[in-house]
C-alpha cells in the first residue's frame, strides 16, 4: 500500500501536560479514514500538529511524512504551500471558521491565489463553479455576500468549496457536521461522499460519532486519551467491536431503523490529560478490565483478523447475546 | 443603515441639548457673573443695571428660551469681561489647542495601536510585560502630575525645554506628550486584548489551514477584525483629549481653549463657558458619529441583515 501520509510516534504536549502519546497513523491515496473518540481524546490534535496548527506553547515530536516530504520542522514556507494546497482542513464551527469581515467570494479567491494563481476573472468563475459544485444555489448572486448571510450549512459548503480550492490531495474535515442539525448534517456528509468520488483525494473524517464515520469511510481509527486503540477497516469493526471503547461507541450510536433500542452511553468521562489512570486509561471506564489493566498499559498490536487492537481483556469475536436492550414498545 | 444613522444623529442632537441645558442652569445656580465681574464692593443700583443689561434678571426660564433661540440663530453671545462675541474669543484659542490635541491624538494612534498589537503578536514575551507595565502606568499616572514631573526633568533640571508659554515648537514638546501618555496606554493595552481576542477566533486558524502566510494572516484576516473594537476606543479618546486640554493647557500656560475654560468660569463669563462647552459637546458627539460610520464600514454584520 502506497502512503499519502505517514504520521509516526506523534506526541504533543501542552504547558508540559502530553495529550498525545505516540501516534502512528497512515492515509493512503484517495483513501477515507474516519477517527473517532470522545471529545477530548485528541483527534483534533493530531491534524493540527501535522499541520503545524497548534499554538506556539505546544511541544510536538514525531514524524509527518507527506510523499517522502518531511513536515515535521519544515520552513514555515513550505508548509503554507501544504496547507490548502496538499492537505486542506475545515472545522467544526461554519460560521465562525469564516472570517465575518471579508466577501465570500474574496476568502475562496484567496485560496486560488495561493494555491492555483488564479486571479481576476478567472479566479472568479473558478470560484463560482466550485461554490455551485458545493451546492450553493445561485452562487453569482451570493459571491459577494458576508459570511453572517449564510446558514450554519451553507458556511460548511462554503468552508468545503475553499478546501477545495487548492485541489488538495487530502481533506481534514474536524467535526464538519457536529454543529449542524441533523438532516444538514446527512447533506454535508452525502457532500463529502459524492465529492470524494468525484475528485479522488483522500479524507480524514474526524467524528465523536462512529454512526456518522460508518457512513463516510472505509477505514477507522478509534482514539482514546491521545492513543489509538483499535483500528481497521469499518464492516469489521462495526460487526465486532474488539475494544470495549469501540463497543461502547458502537452502543451509543442512535439508531434510525430497526427496533427502537435504549443508547448506552458510556459511563463516567474522559480522563483528564494531567491526570491519566496509571495502567490503561480506559480501565476506570471499563466493564472488562482486569487487575492487569490498571497496573500495565497493553500496546497497539496487530490482530490475527487485521486490526490493531491495545486491549488485554478484548470483547470476544462473536458475541452470545446482543447487549443492546430491548425497549417494549 | 439610514435608520441607524438618524437614529444616532437624534441621539447626537439630544445630547448636545442636554450639555447646553446642563450647562446653562449650573452656570446660573452657582454664582453671580455680577458680583465676580464688578466686585464685591459695588453699589446695589450698579449691580442692578448690569444684571439688567445682560438680561440675568429676567426668570430663568426666559432666558433660556431666548439663549436657545440665539443658539439656533447662530449667535453664541457676547462675553461679559471682553465685550466681544464669545464665538470669536474661542476661535481666536482653537489654533492653539488644535497644535496641542492633533500631534497628541496622532501620537496616540501610532504609539499604542502598534505597540498594543505587537504585544499581542508576542504574548508574554519580555516586550509584551514592558508594554503593559508601561501602558498601566501611563493610565494611571494623573497628567497633572505627570505635567508637573516633565517640567521638573526637562525644565527645571536639564533646562533642554520651556516650562511653559507658547511660541516656537519646543513649546509644543512637554505639552503634547502630558496630554498624550494616557491615551497611548489606554490604546495599547485596548489593541493588545482586542489583538489577542481576534487571533484566537476560528477564521484565523482556518486562515492558516489553508495556506495563508503569517504576515498576511495578520495584516488581511486580524487587523480588519480588531479594527472594530479599536476604533471604538478611539472615539472616547478625543473625548479625553478635550479633558487632557484643559488640565494640561492650566499646567503650561498654553493659551488655548481649556485655558480660556478654567479663566471664564472663575470670571462667570456665561457666554464664553456656554460656547466652549457646547463646542467640547459637539466635538465628542461628532467622533462618535464618526465611529458608528466607520463601524458600518468595518463591520459588515451591521451594515446588513442576516438573509436566512
Ligand atoms: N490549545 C490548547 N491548549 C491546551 N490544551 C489543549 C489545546 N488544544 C487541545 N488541548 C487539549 O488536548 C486534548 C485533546 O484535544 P483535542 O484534540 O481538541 O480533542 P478532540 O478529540 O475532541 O478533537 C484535550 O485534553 C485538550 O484539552
Ligand atoms: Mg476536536
Amino acid at each position: 500500500m502506497t502512503k499519502l501520509v505517514e504520521i509516526r510516534d506523534l506526541r504533543v504536549a501542552f504547558d508540559g501536560v502530553p495529550v498525545l502519546h505516540g501516534i502512528d497513523l497512515d492515509v493512503a491515496p484517495g483513501e477515507a479514514l474516519g477517527l473517532v473518540g470522545e471529545s477530548g481524546c485528541g483527534k483534533s490534535v493530531t491534524w493540527l500538529a501535522a499541520l503545524g496548527l497548534l499554538p506556539e506553547k505546544a511541544r510536538v515530536s514525531g514524524s509527518v511524512v507527506l510523499e517522502h516530504r518531511t513536515l515535521s520542522n519544515a520552513p514555515r514556507s513550505e508548509l503554507e504551500q501544504v496547507r490548502g494546497g496538499r492537505i486542506a482542513m475545515i472545522f467544526q464551527d461554519p460560521s465562525s471558521a469564516l472570517n465575518p469581515v471579508i466577501r465570500i467570494g474574496r476568502q475562496i479567491c484567496e485560496a486560488l491565489r495561493l494555491h492555483r494563481g488564479l486571479s481576476g476573472k478567472p479566479a472568479q468563475a473558478e470560484a463560482l463553479r466550485l461554490m455551485d459544485m458545493v451546492g450553493i444555489p445561485d452562487p453569482r448572486r451570493r459571491f459577494n455576500l458576508y459570511p453572517h448571510e449564510f446558514s450554519g450549512g451553507q458556511c460548511q459548503r462554503l468552508m468545503i468549496a475553499m478546501a477545495l480550492a487548492g485541489e488538495p490531495d487530502l481533506l481534514i474535515a474536524d467535526e464538519p457536521t457536529t454543529a449542524l442539525d441533523a438532516t444538514i448534517q446527512a447533506q454535508i456528509l452525502d457532500l463529502l461522499a459524492t465529492l470524494r468520488r468525484e475528485t479522488g483525494m483522500a479524507t480524514v473524517f474526524i467524528s465523536h460519532d462512529l454512526g456518522a464515520v460508518a457512513q463516510v469511510c472505509e477505514r477507522v481509527c478509534v482514539m482514546y486519551a491521545g492513543r489509538i486503540v483499535e483500528a481497521g477497516p469499518v464492516a469489521q469493526l462495526f460487526e465486532a467491536p474488539r475494544h470495549p471503547y469501540t463497543r461502547g461507541l458502537f452502543d451509543a450510536i442512535p439508531r434510525m431503523d430497526g427496533p427502537r433500542t435504549r443508547l448506552i452511553p458510556i459511563d463516567g468521562t474522559v480522563p483528564d490529560p494531567r491526570a491519566l489512570p496509571a495502567g490503561c486509561a480506559f480501565a476506570p471506564r471499563c466493564a472488562r478490565a482486569q487487575v492487569f489493566c490498571r497496573t500495565e498499559r497493553p500496546e497497539l498490536l496487530p490482530q490475527t483478523d487485521g486490526r490493531l487492537l491495545a486491549c488485554a481483556y478484548p470483547v470476544p469475536t462473536a458475541p452470545a447475546v446482543p447487549q443492546r436492550e430491548r425497549v417494549s414498545q | 443603515m439610514i435608520r441607524f444613522l438618524s437614529i444616532r444623529l437624534l441621539r447626537a442632537v439630544v445630547t448636545v441639548l442636554a450639555v447646553m441645558t446642563f450647562a446653562f442652569v449650573v452656570l446660573r445656580m452657582s454664582g453671580d457673573p455680577a458680583q465676580v465681574l464688578l466686585g464685591p464692593d459695588v453699589p446695589q443700583n450698579v449691580i442692578d443695571d448690569f444684571r439688567a443689561a445682560w438680561g440675568l434678571d429676567r426668570p430663568l426660564a426666559q432666558q433660556y428660551l431666548s439663549y436657545l433661540g440665539q443658539i439656533v440663530s447662530g449667535d453664541f453671545g457676547i462675553s461679559m469681561r471682553d465685550r466681544s462675541p464669545a464665538f470669536e474669543l474661542v476661535m481666536e484659542r482653537l489654533p492653539a489647542t488644535l497644535q496641542l490635541t492633533v500631534p497628541a491624538l496622532l501620537l496616540q494612534l501610532c504609539i499604542g495601536i502598534p505597540a498594543g498589537i505587537y504585544a499581542a503578536l508576542h504574548r508574554d514575551s519580555l516586550i509584551d510585560r514592558g508594554v503593559i507595565l508601561l501602558a498601566v502606568a501611563g493610565f494611571t499616572i494623573p497628567s497633572f502630575v505627570l505635567g508637573l514631573v516633565l517640567v521638573l526633568i526637562f525644565a527645571v533640571t536639564f533646562s533642554m525645554l520651556p516650562s511653559g508659554g507658547f511660541g516656537s515648537v519646543w513649546h509644543g514638546i512637554l505639552p503634547t506628550i502630558t496630554i498624550s501618555i494616557g491615551g497611548i496606554g489606554i490604546l495599547a493595552r485596548f489593541s493588545r486584548s482586542a489583538m489577542i481576542e481576534v487571533m484566537g477566533q476560528p477564521y484565523i486558524r482556518t486562515a492558516s489551514a489553508k495556506g495563508v502566510s503569517w504576515r498576511h494572516v495578520i495584516s488581511r484576516h486580524a487587523l480588519p477584525n480588531a479594527a472594530v473594537p479599536i476604533v471604538t476606543i478611539v472615539g472616547f479618546m478625543v473625548g479625553s483629549l478635550v479633558a487632557g486640554a484643559v488640565v494640561t493647557e492650566t499646567i503650561f500656560s498654553w493659551p488655548g481653549i481649556g485655558r480660556l475654560l478654567i479663566v471664564s468660569v472663575s470670571n462667570r463669563d456665561l457666554a464664553v463657558v456656554q460656547c466652549i462647552l457646547l463646542m467640547i459637546a459637539a466635538v465628542m458627539v461628532v467622533s462618535n458619529l464618526i465611529v458608528d460610520l466607520l463601524y458600518g464600514w468595518l463591520d459588515p454584520r451591521l451594515r446588513t441583515q442576516p438573509a436566512h
